[in-house]
């Protein structure tokens, strides 16, 4: 994958390749903090700090440490040890500079650490060999994808609270249906650009 | 020896993790030493940034009461904060209305010591005090109930009015919280507390309190509580409980009838059935001695196998109605039971021509 411009991976993971609406990641927290706005886009915020950065240092690890070592089954464990203290360093940094918005995610932060999003992203970066600043480009795009669909069917949902919806579809599942019909609009895009 | 690289790599990895969380920690949690000014200038406490308001100030032998021991759940801790605590977070709004939170009423346990704080604290809770004191005995009062009382080691005098409510120190799996209870020993006997304490399945507090055994050291706090008796001899005191409402009542019940032998006093107290009656004898006692009090135990459930009778039965607001006089008489009226109760006897006792200023109630 040397060839490909970090650019071009980004646009592919914010659109085409939507780590979310594409390969169906992340959706436990995505479920239950797409309700609002406000708390959906905090959280995004936080899911594309913690993908860029774990990315970043899962590379290092993984490239420096593991391969050299012969180690790489090892990856796993360690990216989620890896992924599951940077969400603390976050909690730490969110708690310190923004107490409205540590109060409004509440247990949802520490939630990221088991956020699948965030380790699929590191495990993608690994499957589709990308170089360091490929890594990154993905890793932010993948953060960003994450956030501009959870953004988007929290507005859906937001909006939804006034329209009637069938008693059995009421709450997750409805929100599934229009998660489903978002991937397919996201589909749209499929030609754009093209990553694996 | 292959077998331990991973290991190694794996615990390397942990550690230096470990290491740059530490780091980490000392460099965003750490916020140096806070000022606390207390009224004013009144007091100006310093203490360690990073913890909750709550913490800071009982840290300061400050007690503010707390019934759910910080985790924001009871509404409890509200105090006011002129500066420094940021602004108001989602977790408080369920217990302040909106001029409270215009005039800058916060929960103590969800504010954090960031920077110098001002906040206006009630002198009355500045007087609260930590007691030690020991289990001087334990009765057992009904199936449910039992009745506590505490000889205070230090401080060795409460100085307290009928009506007001100590905190208990109950340990729990997240550490040691506070669990509300109103003193039902009468406020002339000053070295010590006694409480009657319904068992709650499961309840942290109560489970504690029915646990206890004679000698067993305790920890609690207070006096809590804005209570206060009209002292005017002529008003009449009428005291309507039911269920575990009963401590506050004793206490209101037997501090007036010795600072005042004659003056006219009721006793309303509802129950299920006969195994639920308790402290009886000790009022009839009372009645004895001065003729203007006057008690009336009525069963809501009454059944003629439990046992013999001869109170009233019924609902206690119907004993209510039955026996106090309507017009404009001098009185006072405290309440304390469960909110169906509450509604039904306050709404006999507007009907009677109570002042909404002079009935006082604790629902619980």
């Amino acid at each position: 994958m040397g060839e490909v411009s970090p650019l071009v991976i980004l646009v592919a993971a914010v659109f085409t390749n939507n780590i979310l609406l594409a390969n169906f990641l992340g959706m436990c927290s995505f479920l239950a903090v797409s309700k609002r706005i406000d708390t959906a886009a905090g959280l995004g915020a936080a899911v594309i700090f913690v993908t860029t950065f774990t990315t970043a240092i899962n590379y290092g690890i993984y490239h420096h440490v593991l391969v050299p070592m012969g180690l790489t089954f090892l990856s796993y464990i360690i990216f989620i040890t890896v992924i599951a203290a940077f969400v603390q360093f976050v909690e730490m940094f969110v708690e310190r500079f923004s107490p409205v918005l540590y109060h409004a995610l509440g247990i949802f932060l520490p939630l990221i650490t088991v956020n699948c999003a965030i380790l699929g992203v590191s495990l993608f970066m690994i499957i589709r060999n990308y170089t360091f600043m490929q890594s990154i480009a993905f890793g932010f795009g993948g953060g960003v994808g994450w956030t501009l669909a959870i953004i988007l069917i929290a507005g859906l949902r937001q909006k939804m609270r006034y329209s009637i919806v069938p008693v059995p579809f009421k709450g997750v599942a409805i929100a599934m249906v229009i998660t489903g019909v978002m991937a397919m609009a996201f589909m749209g895009f499929a030609g754009m650009v093209t990553i694996q | 020896m292959i077998f331990f690289l991973p290991i190694l790599v794996f615990a390397g990895i942990l550690v230096a993790l470990a290491v740059a969380l530490t780091v980490a920690e000392r460099l965003l949690v750490n916020y140096g030493i806070c000022k606390i000014d207390i009224n004013a200038g009144d007091r100006v406490l310093e203490v360690e940034g990073g913890q909750t308001l709550l913490s800071a100030l009982i840290e300061s032998k400050i007690f503010i009461p707390s019934g759910c021991g910080g985790r924001g759940s009871c509404g409890y801790c509200t105090i006011n904060v002129v500066s420094g605590g940021g602004a108001v977070l989602p977790t408080e709004m369920p217990f302040l209305t909106r001029s409270q939170v215009r005039s800058g009423v916060r929960l103590a346990c969800q504010v954090k010591v960031r920077e110098d704080l001002e906040v206006r604290i009630p002198e009355e809770l500045l007087n609260v005090q930590l007691f030690t004191a020991t289990v001087e005995s334990v009765r057992t009062l009904t199936h449910d109930m039992v009745e506590t009382r505490f000889t205070l080691g230090e401080p060795a005098e409460i100085e307290q009015r009928p009506g007001q409510y100590v905190q208990l120190q109950a340990p729990s799996p997240e550490g040691p919280v506070f669990r509300a209870y109103s003193i039902s020993s009468p406020a002339y006997e000053t070295g010590i507390v006694e409480l009657v304490v319904r068992l709650v399945p499961r309840g942290i507090g109560s489970t504690y309190a029915h646990g206890l055994k004679e000698g067993d050291p305790i920890v609690l706090t207070g006096p809590y509580g804005e209570f206060r008796l009209s002292e005017d001899p002529d008003a009449e005191i009428v005291c309507i409980g039911g269920g575990s409402g009963m401590a506050p009542l004793k206490n209101i019940l037997f501090s007036v009838c010795e600072r005042w032998p004659n003056r006219k006093c009721w006793l309303f107290f509802g129950c299920r059935s006969t195994r639920d009656v308790f402290y009886l004898d000790e009022f009839r006692e009372l009645a004895k001695k001065n003729p203007n009090f006057r008690v009336i135990y009525a069963l809501s459930d009454h059944d003629s196998r439990d046992g013999e009778w001869d109170g009233e039965t019924g609902f206690i607001h119907v004993s209510v109605d039955k026996h106090l006089e309507a017009g404009d008489v001098k009185r006072q009226a405290f309440l304390c039971g469960p909110p169906p109760m509450i509604e039904a006897v306050m709404k006999v006792l507007e009907e009677k021509g109570f002042e909404e200023g002079d009935i006082f109630y604790d629902k619980f």
